[in-house]
């Protein structure tokens, strides 16, 4: 029945990587009284939250939507006496609602398990009550799957005490009903069904496969009138899949989240190794009965309920429960007081963070908690009224209520939580909760008297000795190290391209251009383990984050040591050693190694094994470590350092990942992991993904000895430009730390205490056995070597060190090749011979030598660089004519280049792709650097240099509403293939005057693309974007550019849902004009692994007809491009082969600027060697077309959609004699699903519902018409709600559409509108239009702004004071380019994120403003959050500082603070708030302006340094005014 | 690494050669030494190409960008590491090499090549005045012994590779000294033969014994070869030169190349020669057949030695200054080529075709020639050559020297002898190892690859070092070329 079982047992689907985010909700009576007018209230917000939930293939079938209330016992007493049921008084009985298999005979069954558990457990069961359900309300395949839903009353029985007692029973019945579903003998599926939503004498939950709207309908008992309840949580959920669960609808029991827990694996692994040491008096013997704690295979939210129900009911409160699950960002928190950071460390000791985007609204029953995380991507916004109502929710306006009940309006903030106590009817603010919590124990008195920090250990003495890293000595220090080296694989490469630089520079290397290397799986060279791992990163679902503007919320610290029982408080808690990093010097280690103060003791284990002895000595070491490390925690120690010092010819190294994963599986098994900590001590790490992979596998420490000696080695050999060796090996630890947060905020994740532990990576190699033993859990899709070729790989390395070698015949270290192409080192795809033999073919239009090129590509049977190079074209229908397929013209029409931006290389290299594509009818991409408008007119010829496909990525460069029309596609850009998960950087040395111009920044600064796009944190937010894009250019095609790893697929199918016409998954080795090296590397996966997910998994959820998928990624050949096709893509990418055609000769120095044929460069002189031509690039996509074509014909397919996803022509190789690759299976991956009907289809045949008919603007246009028409003044007036969204886009794209880049004159369109303003506001706005809004709005307003005016006041009749209260949402003026803003009122989170030219004003605003700022000006009369200006590298910002602490508040990593004295600083400061008074009547502009003298020198100025140096320059120039503001 | 602007910041210098006049009147190695700094300039215009071409087209596969990238900084003794890592003589390559490795850097596609060769000389010579090339005897013997016939560029490199593999070498030369072409075929202005000796005599230092006059199957049975060495390796060369059999050819002034180039190094070797067979061309009208580095090597020795005229005949036509399009980089351009021999002198003529040598009591005094037109392919065919209808012309010569090339190594006696089989070109065949069809016996070098260069000798040399170690030991730690 359910497709997605099938294809997670066959396919590459696997059901953990599901997502789902979502609106959340609440109404609350805040002194606590029932009623139902609350719950029909709640139902409301549901509804007009409805738009952030979504529906799946079946438009009526909902994700899943659902409402947490108080037992409503009135209700409940009448139908418990009118089925027979005497109900105890309230509170004294619990009532489960339970979801059953439909079929009454399996419902029997659950039914009996349910009475009998009850009985066993000493309750009373009472009775059971269908719940009236209407399920004509419900959609088509969520009827097909819909529960009979029961209602389950459970009595005290005669050995309960009170309330809270019974409410632990009723715990420990669940967790014996889930546990015994199997002994029960319930089949699969009817414990698929059987489900208990709730369970408790406090609170029920009525929650379902539904869409909001539906659920009033569906459960009749939500209409009965005496149903009533103080509160009402609701939730309405976006899911990646479509057939989802009944059980997956939010609420959970305790609380319903929006956002994702990106720690998952490692909380759950935590959880499972804390379970064999709780004790809880509370429960005595029950407790034996409760673990497992996680219910296996759920998702993350019910995962964090879990964690939750647990610490409530032993004992904690919700508030305090809710921040030791989500802390505060506390570690960098200057300013926070003593007592709550002391609470926070003391905490650290106890639980590691879930971290990830949360927001949480919990509720017992008797108080709600809201709670925001530290990076508080989440809006969250309530209101309160005079009338003590609180109306909550992700976004505002959801409850229509007048302006004049209004007592006031908020957001929550990140980091802070609030908790409405229905008992004592009121709100506890952070402040209060915070210090109720922080002085309930002496936590700052314990962890003084009992934190062991490493800082404050004793010097070790005698560390010379000890940090020569070999055992046997030689007589030769150098020659030892060498063999150390060479025994653990260094080459001379990594030592030049990664090494030196870090120990240089403190911070990683840069590369360019993409990984054209095999797998190591199937590579020839000799690997390390590390290289068979690949890092996870963030897409869609959550945030990447910016660890370096937005260090602030990040954490390297952590304590290591023995926990102790989860449920108590005492001081030995924090008896732990404290780490401030988890990368340590010898000297640290050594500390570490002798520390002995109270039970803070450490025990060396050799992680070495005898490399003499014969097969399997591998597997006995790792038996020996384990059985040793379980004796050193019987004998008290709680620090376990891992070493691999001594290797010499008797000695070989176990892989130091896989020693540390070898013994956290085994003590997680065992249940004593969490008594100890465990540090390694190895010589083979020596990267950032080396140390990334370490602490994700539970390591606490990491000390790279090897590495370290190299470094001050190198120092002292002069080859590190001067650098000393002290300053070398800080450097380095110092780059690596860097590497490793990087790689940390990548998946979102802040804090290494999070990270430990929490394997955020796929293995790609490994065998199953080898994973399931050591690395448990890993995903592992196409299987590979085992344990045996482990141990032969780390022999090989042995013998080249300890075998005897000739003397200068082999250099001191292995040359490497991994980044640079050598002869004997590793393959690369793109050699000399590819690419001379291409541009030959391209040159000379010689199909004869494409062929040759081709052929050299596609014959890997020697060197099998890729999966694709794995398998075989299987010939199994009749072959058909070459003539009767379709034309390589009708072909070409499906290629797309890459997006390239204009900057990361040059016009001239840009434009002729531009022309080329144009020329086939086929695409080219603007990359994220924006276009020039003069484009858009084509050339005398009839060529035309507009790229048909713009992008829209983080940075937002140049995206303005003439920019947006003037495409057929855009381009969302979420992932990068060369380094997903991070932001773009353009060097300063690429961006000259006519590329910052472009793109609206500052000639010569670097650029810095945010890691996530500030408008999309989740799904539902990307769904937003795509409609905004939709609106205003309803004929261009919206992509989603994804990039390939585990899950992509299941976001693919959220993207569909989300309504993109087009996804495009990327190969993981795409090209860049800049990325860390270990990026490039280390992250991501090949397309054929991504594109046969994402077929598999959107055929299984019937979306496939519905999207067009495309595949890129070192796609260079009409067989590469087959396969893509057979595997499920429909159209196709090429980046690096048009590049190499137009003459790139891989220099790979695409980030210095020296590209010396004129491509990656912007000098003036290298451009003019470039020499490619637009028929060079026609031959090319010709040829690739021609030899499709020859394939097609041999295959039996006359067009390419018949080809699309069919992976059964496709097979593995048979003569794999790899001795690595043998192992590989790509069953998995060749798996073809079907489409679940005839009518649904395995390509895309059938466009989106992008549902803008509904869109308001259809009005305004109509009304603007004399404007647009005639460019008349025309006025308009009209409500608006915040179901109204992406406001003003569409009629923006008709002005530019029109009027181009001048749009109309200023304020010909008019409108005024009132009520809250629904996401998007204004987006995109074009020039000459002018919008005011009494009311407020929702998170984005104007973003993308490319002229006009936007004023924002509060109701002229609103009770609240508007300069105290929130008007407009989080991420503002995003990526704006133009206009000016007017805003009455405070502002949320990251205010002018990306401004590039607006002028706006407004009284206060929230973290993270004016971030990545680079042009335009900003005056904020009020207030500002922390981490002001953090990356801004242009424009200015006015702050009046009333308080005079600003400073505290501010970012002076690229700018800095100074007095308005300039004349005509002070003038427009001056006249901005002015204009401010007279279009808003603003309080604080007539008090500012009234004591103008007084007021102006509490003004600070935000001045960026370069920007300062750069108008510095154009003011020497004789110009009056900076180009890039002249544009904006 | 290196210097990313170095490129632009500084163009292609190459080291002075000495002014003609003075050059020719010696027969001193024609380049003025180059001062350390000009070649850290030159080193630091290597682009450090992620894919270096220059690696691929050097046949050694030298590491080229890794040594320029160490000469900039001034590291000599690294760059001199990583140089000899691939190639054992340096000193010949940075001498006589064409450069491949230039042609094919990518800085020449649009613009002048790193200095590529002049600095492998520069780093050579540093290492020898350093002291830093010095003897590298193994450290233990096999107890394998491996017999190298021929002791030019590729047996000299399979003899170092395999000694210091542990086994025992010794080297057969029928001529009466040690280097092959490098001793008697390359002109002293082009490589000193102090150079070539210095080697030698670190060749013996590490314990390989070089037996000369010793032709094998005449004056040492190839029976007692094969018996008496666990391995051989046969690097005897490509000596069968190509002749021009038109009428007059018997004549007396006309003479193979090899003959007179050999017999100029011999005497500047200080060797005594009976004068009447001495070929000079002192005084006379000389013409050279044949337009390749052979050629241009006895122009550049009869301008030396006093020639009155010196006429040098091509029979294909005159290549093409730039490179055509269909012959794009990295492919080995095919373009004019000026050796600095042709900067001294000597007239030079293309698309001509010898028909006949005549003179009087047996001693050439004309040559009958005629001028030839060469067809555009038809397809992949080879190009139609057509002589010129009246075109004939007669030059007036006393010395004729050919240097067209050589055909394949001596197939009668030792090969023969052997029983070695012989591939299309009549090379010795070998598999992918280097071995012959008679097991036990390898073969590298010109004589199993045809007539090439030194770099491609010493290569080939390395690799038959490779497969005859494999041989012996079963595996093979000697690194591939």
């Amino acid at each position: 029945m359910n497709p997605f079982k099938e294809l997670a047992r066959q396919g590459l689907y696997s059901p953990e990587q599901e997502h789902d985010s979502c609106g959340v909700g609440v109404v609350a009576n805040i002194r606590g009284e029932k009623s139902h007018q609350i719950i029909g209230e709640s139902l409301q917000v549901l509804v007009n939250l409805g738009h952030r939930g979504a529906a799946g293939c079946d438009p009526e079938t909902g994700d899943g939507a659902g409402i947490l209330i108080q037992m409503p016992h009135r209700f409940f007493r009448a139908e418990g006496s009118r089925l027979g049921i005497d109900l105890p008084a309230d509170g004294d009985y619990g009532v489960g609602m339970v979801f059953l298999p439909p079929q009454p005979e399996s419902q029997e069954k659950c039914r009996g398990l349910v009475e009998r558990v009850i009985e066993q457990e000493g309750l009373e069961f009472l009775g059971w009550r269908e719940v009236p359900v209407d399920p004509s309300k419900l959609g088509r395949d969520s009827r097909r799957v819909c529960p009979s839903i029961w209602q389950v009353f459970i009595g005290p029985g005669s050995r309960i005490d009170g309330r809270d007692q019974l409410e632990r029973k009723l715990y420990v019945v669940r967790k014996v009903i889930e546990h015994g579903a199997e002994d029960w003998g319930l089949t699969d599926e009817e414990a698929d069904y059987f489900y208990i939503c709730s369970l408790s004498c406090n609170t029920i939950v009525y929650k379902g496969l539904l869409l909001a709207h539906q659920i009033l309908g569906f459960y009749r008992d939500l209409a009965d009138e005496t149903l009533v309840s103080a509160f009402g949580l609701v939730h309405s959920r976006f899911s990646t899949n479509t057939l989802g669960h009944w059980k997956l609808a939010h609420p959970y029991r305790y609380l319903a989240h929006n956002g994702e827990i990106n720690t998952l694996r490692g909380n759950l692994n935590w959880m499972h190794a804390r379970e064999a040491q709780f004790q809880s008096t509370l429960f005595g013997e029950d407790m034996r009965k409760i673990p497992p704690i996680m219910t296996a295979g759920a998702s993350d939210t019910a995962s964090i309920d879990n964690a939750l129900e647990l610490l409530l009911m032993t004992g904690r409160d919700l508030d305090h429960a809710m921040l030791m699950l989500i802390p505060e960002a506390w570690e960098q928190h200057t300013t926070m007081i003593q007592e709550k950071k002391d609470f926070f460390e003391y905490h650290s000791c106890l639980m590691e963070p879930w971290d990830g985007p949360a927001m949480i609204v919990s509720s017992n029953g008797r108080s709600i908690c809201a709670l925001l995380d530290r990076n508080g991507f989440r809006p969250f916004r309530y209101t309160i009224t005079k009338d003590d109502k609180l109306v909550m929710s992700s976004e505002t306006g959801v409850l229509n209520i007048p302006p004049s009940q209004i007592k006031e309006k908020g957001r929550l903030q990140p980091g802070r939580m609030f908790l409405v106590n229905l008992e004592e009817g009121r709100i506890i603010g952070d402040e209060e909760l915070k210090h109720k919590l922080a002085s309930r124990q002496p936590y700052g008195q314990w962890l003084n008297d009992y934190k062991v920090a490493l800082d404050d250990l004793p010097e070790p003495a005698g560390l010379a000795a000890a940090s020569s890293p070999g055992a046997g000595a030689n007589s030769d220090g150098r020659s030892d190290l060498r063999q150390q080296k060479q025994a653990f694989g260094y080459t001379m490469e990594e030592l030049r391209m990664l090494t030196a630089p870090m120990a240089r520079h403190g911070a990683e290397a840069v590369g360019s251009m993409g990984n054209d290397t095999p797998l190591a799986v199937l590579s020839d060279q000799n690997q390390l383990l590390f290289n068979y791992f690949k890092q996870f990163f963030a897409q869609v679902t959550n945030p990447p984050l910016d660890a370096i503007r937005e260090e602030l919320v990040t954490s390297l610290q952590s304590f290591i040591g023995c926990d102790q029982n989860l449920f108590e408080e005492t001081a030995k808690h924090c008896h732990q050693l404290q780490l401030m990093s988890p990368i340590i010097s010898d000297r640290d280690l050594q500390k570490i190694r002798k520390v002995n103060v109270g039970e803070v003791r450490s025990i060396t284990l050799s992680s070495l094994f005898d490399a003499l002895h014969g097969p399997n000595s591998l597997k006995s070491a790792l038996d020996r470590l384990r059985a040793e490390a379980s004796r050193a925690i019987r004998d008290g120690y709680s620090i376990i350092i891992l070493s691999d010092r001594g290797v010499d010819r008797q000695h070989a190294p176990i892989p130091s990942l896989l020693a540390t994963a070898a013994v956290h599986h085994h003590l997680i098994r065992e249940g004593t992991r969490t008594k100890v900590g465990l540090v390694v001590e190895s010589g083979e790490p020596r990267e950032v993904h080396h140390f990334s992979l370490l602490i994700g596998y539970g390591a606490g420490a990491v000390n790279p000895y090897l590495a370290l000696a190299t470094v001050r080695e190198m120092a002292a050999a002069e080859e590190l430009n001067g650098t000393k060796p002290d300053y070398a090996e800080k450097n380095y630890i110092k780059a690596n730390q860097k590497g490793v947060l990087k790689v940390m905020s990548k998946m979102g994740i802040s804090t290494v205490r999070s990270y430990r532990g929490a394997q955020i990576f796929e293995a790609i190699g490994l065998n199953q056995e080898l994973v399931d033993e050591y690395f448990s859990w890993t995903p592992s899709r196409i299987q590979g070597i085992g344990l045996d070729a482990v141990e032969e790989e780390v022999l090989q390395r042995h013998r080249s060190a300890f075998e005897s070698q000739h003397p200068s015949s082999q250099r001191e270290l292995m040359t490497g090749g991994f980044y640079q192409w050598r002869r004997h080192g590793e393959f690369h795809q793109w050699n000399p011979e590819v690419i001379a033999k291409l541009q030959d073919a391209t040159r000379s239009n010689n199909w004869e030598t494409y062929k040759e090129f081709a052929s050299l590509v596609n014959d890997q049977s020697q060197k099998m660089a890729t999966l694709r190079g794995l398998l075989e074209l299987k010939k199994t229908q009749a072959a058909v004519p070459l003539e009767e397929v379709e034309p390589a013209s009708e072909i070409v029409k499906r290629f797309a280049t890459g997006a390239v931006s204009l900057g990361s290389i040059s016009r001239e290299s840009h434009e002729t792709i531009a022309i080329a594509m144009n020329r086939m009818g086929a695409r080219s991409n603007t990359g994220e650097g924006g276009e020039d408008f003069h484009r858009y007119t084509p050339d005398a010829n009839g060529d035309s240099r507009s790229s048909a496909m713009k992008q829209v990525a983080s940075g937002r460069f140049g995206v303005t509403a003439n920019y947006l029309v003037n495409a057929t596609d855009l381009q969302i850009k979420m992932a990068q293939g060369s380094k997903p998960g991070e932001g773009g950087q353009l060097s300063g040395n690429k961006i000259d005057e006519y590329i910052g111009w472009v793109r609206r920044t500052t000639p010569g600064v670097e650029l810095i693309s945010p890691p996530p796009h500030h408008d999309i944190y989740s799904i539902e937010d990307l769904a937003q974007l795509i409609h905004d894009l939709k609106n205003i250019n309803p004929e261009a095609r919206i992509h989603v550019k994804l990039v390939a790893e585990v899950g992509v697929g299941t976001v693919a199918a959220g993207v569909a849902k989300g309504h993109a016409d087009v996804v495009l998954i990327s190969g993981h080795d795409g090209g860049t004009g800049n990325s860390p090296e270990s990026s490039i590397k280390h992250a991501g996966l090949p397309w054929e692994l991504g594109i046969a997910e994402t077929q598999q998994v959107l055929v299984a959820n019937g979306l496939r007809g519905r999207i067009v998928v495309q595949a890129d990624g070192q796609l260079k050949t009409g067989r590469d491009t087959v396969i893509a096709a057979l595997l499920g893509a429909e159209e196709f990418g090429y980046a690096t082969a048009p590049l190499i055609v137009n003459g790139c000769i891989m220099l790979r120095k695409c980030h210095l600027g020296t590209c010396m044929v004129g491509i990656a460069t912007q000098d003036p002189e290298l451009r003019k060697r470039f020499t490619g031509q637009p028929e060079y690039l026609v031959s090319y996509f010709n040829f690739v077309a021609e030899e499709m074509r020859e394939i097609m014909a041999e295959l039996g397919f006359r067009t390419v959609n018949e080809m699309v996803g069919r992976a059964d022509l496709l097979d593995a190789r048979e003569a794999v004699y790899h001795w690595k690759a043998k192992g590989v299976d790509l069953a998995r991956l060749l798996y073809r699903q079907q489409p679940r009907s005839p009518d649904e289809a395995a390509h895309c045949c059938e466009e989106q519902d992008h549902g803008l008919d509904r869109a308001l603007d259809h009005q305004l246009i109509e009304l603007a018409e004399p404007a647009l028409n005639n460019k008349e003044r025309v006025k308009i007036e009209l409500p608006i709600c915040n179901a109204n969204r992406t406001v003003g886009a569409m009629l923006s794209g008709k002005v530019a559409k029109r009027y181009g880049e001048e749009g109309l004159p200023p304020e010909t369109i008019r409108i005024n509108f009132t009520g809250s303003a629904g996401q998007s506001f204004c987006a995109f706005l074009a020039k000459g239009i002018d919008v005011h809004l009494e009311g407020d709005t929702n998170d984005y307003l104007g973003k993308g702004m490319t002229g006009g005016r936007i004023v924002v006041c509060a109701p002229s009749d609103a009770s609240f004071v508007p300069e105290e209260n929130i008007l407009i949402g989080n991420v503002v003026l995003y990526g704006a380019t133009g206009g000016q803003v007017y805003i009455r009122g405070l502002a949320g989170e990251r205010f002018c994120v990306r401004n590039s030219g607006v002028h706006a004003i407004v009284e206060g605003v929230g973290d993270h403003a004016c971030e990545y700022m680079t042009g335009g000006v900003v005056v904020v009369l009020g207030r500002t959050g922390r981490n002001f200006a953090a990356g801004m590298s242009g424009g200015i910002a006015f702050v009046n500082d009333e308080d005079g602490d600003f400073e505290i508040r501010f970012n002076p990593g690229l700018a800095d603070l100074e007095p308005v004295t300039d004349p005509e600083d002070v003038a427009t400061l001056k006249r901005m708030i002015e204009e401010h008074l007279k279009l808003t009547g603003s309080g604080p502009a007539r008090r500012i302006l009234a004591n103008w003298d007084e007021a102006l020198p509490r003004f600070k100025k935000v001045m960026p340094r370069d920007y300062r140096r750069v108008l510095d320059e154009a003011r020497a120039k004789g110009k009056t005014e900076l180009q890039a503001t002249h544009h904006g | 690494m290196g210097k990313p602007t170095g490129f632009m910041d500084a163009g292609r210098q190459t080291p002075e050669r000495r002014p003609v006049l003075e050059r020719t009147e010696d027969y001193q190695e024609l380049y003025v030494p180059w001062l350390d700094v000009q070649a850290q300039e030159q080193g630091s215009r290597c682009m450090d190409c992620a894919v270096p071409f220059c690696h691929m087209g050097c046949p050694l596969g030298n590491v080229i960008p890794e040594f320029n990238h160490q000469v900039y900084l001034g590291n000599w003794e690294q760059a001199l590491e990583v140089l000899l890592a691939t190639n054992n003589f340096p000193e010949f390559t940075g001498r006589v090499c064409p450069a491949p490795c230039e042609a094919s850097c990518v800085l020449s596609i649009n613009g002048d090549p790193v200095t590529i060769e002049y600095i492998e000389k520069q780093i050579a010579e540093r290492g020898f005045a350093e002291g830093w090339i010095k003897p590298e005897p193994p450290e233990a013997r096999t107890g394998k012994r491996v017999a190298v016939v021929g002791s030019g560029p590729a047996g000299l490199a399979a003899a170092q590779q395999l000694n210091r593999a542990g086994h025992s070498v010794t080297v057969f030369e029928r001529a009466d000294r040690i280097g092959g072409i490098l001793a008697l075929g390359i002109p002293d202005f082009k490589l000193d033969k102090q150079v070539v000796r210095r080697r030698i005599d670190l060749l013996a230092a590490e314990g390989v014994t070089f037996k000369t006059g010793v032709d094998v199957g005449v004056s040492y049975p190839v029976e007692m070869l094969l018996a008496d060495f666990d391995a051989v390796c046969l690097t005897c060369g490509s000596t069968q030169a190509r002749d021009l059999p038109v009428p007059g050819r018997e004549l007396g002034g006309i003479h193979l190349a090899m003959e007179y180039l050999t017999q100029q190094n011999r005497i500047l070797d200080g060797e005594e020669l009976d004068p009447s067979e001495r070929i000079t061309a002192e005084g006379k009208r000389v013409v050279i057949l044949g337009g390749g580095d052979t050629g241009a090597d006895c122009l550049g020795t009869a301008l030396r030695q006093g020639a009155n005229v010196v006429f040098q005949y091509e029979l294909l036509p005159e290549p093409p200054v730039e490179r055509q399009p269909h012959n794009p980089w990295p492919q080995w351009p095919a373009v004019l080529r000026l050796s600095p021999a042709h900067e001294e002198g000597g007239v030079r003529g293309y698309n001509v075709l010898t028909k006949a040598f005549m003179g009087s009591n047996g001693t050439v005094e004309r040559l009958h020639a005629v001028r030839v037109q060469w067809d555009q392919p038809s397809n992949n065919g080879r190009p139609g050559m057509r002589e010129v209808a009246d075109s004939d012309f007669i030059v007036e010569t006393d010395l004729v020297l050919l240097a067209m090339g050589f055909l394949h190594p001596q197939h009668d006696g030792m090969l023969a002898q052997i029983g070695v089989k012989l591939d299309g070109r009549g090379n010795v065949k070998t598999d992918g190892n280097k071995m012959t069809s008679v097991p036990g016996v390898f073969a590298g070098g010109d004589a199993a690859r045809g007539q090439s260069l030194v770099v491609w000798a010493i290569a080939e040399g390395r690799e038959a070092a490779r497969g005859v170690d494999s041989y012996l030991m079963g595996k093979s730690n000697l690194p591939r070329s």
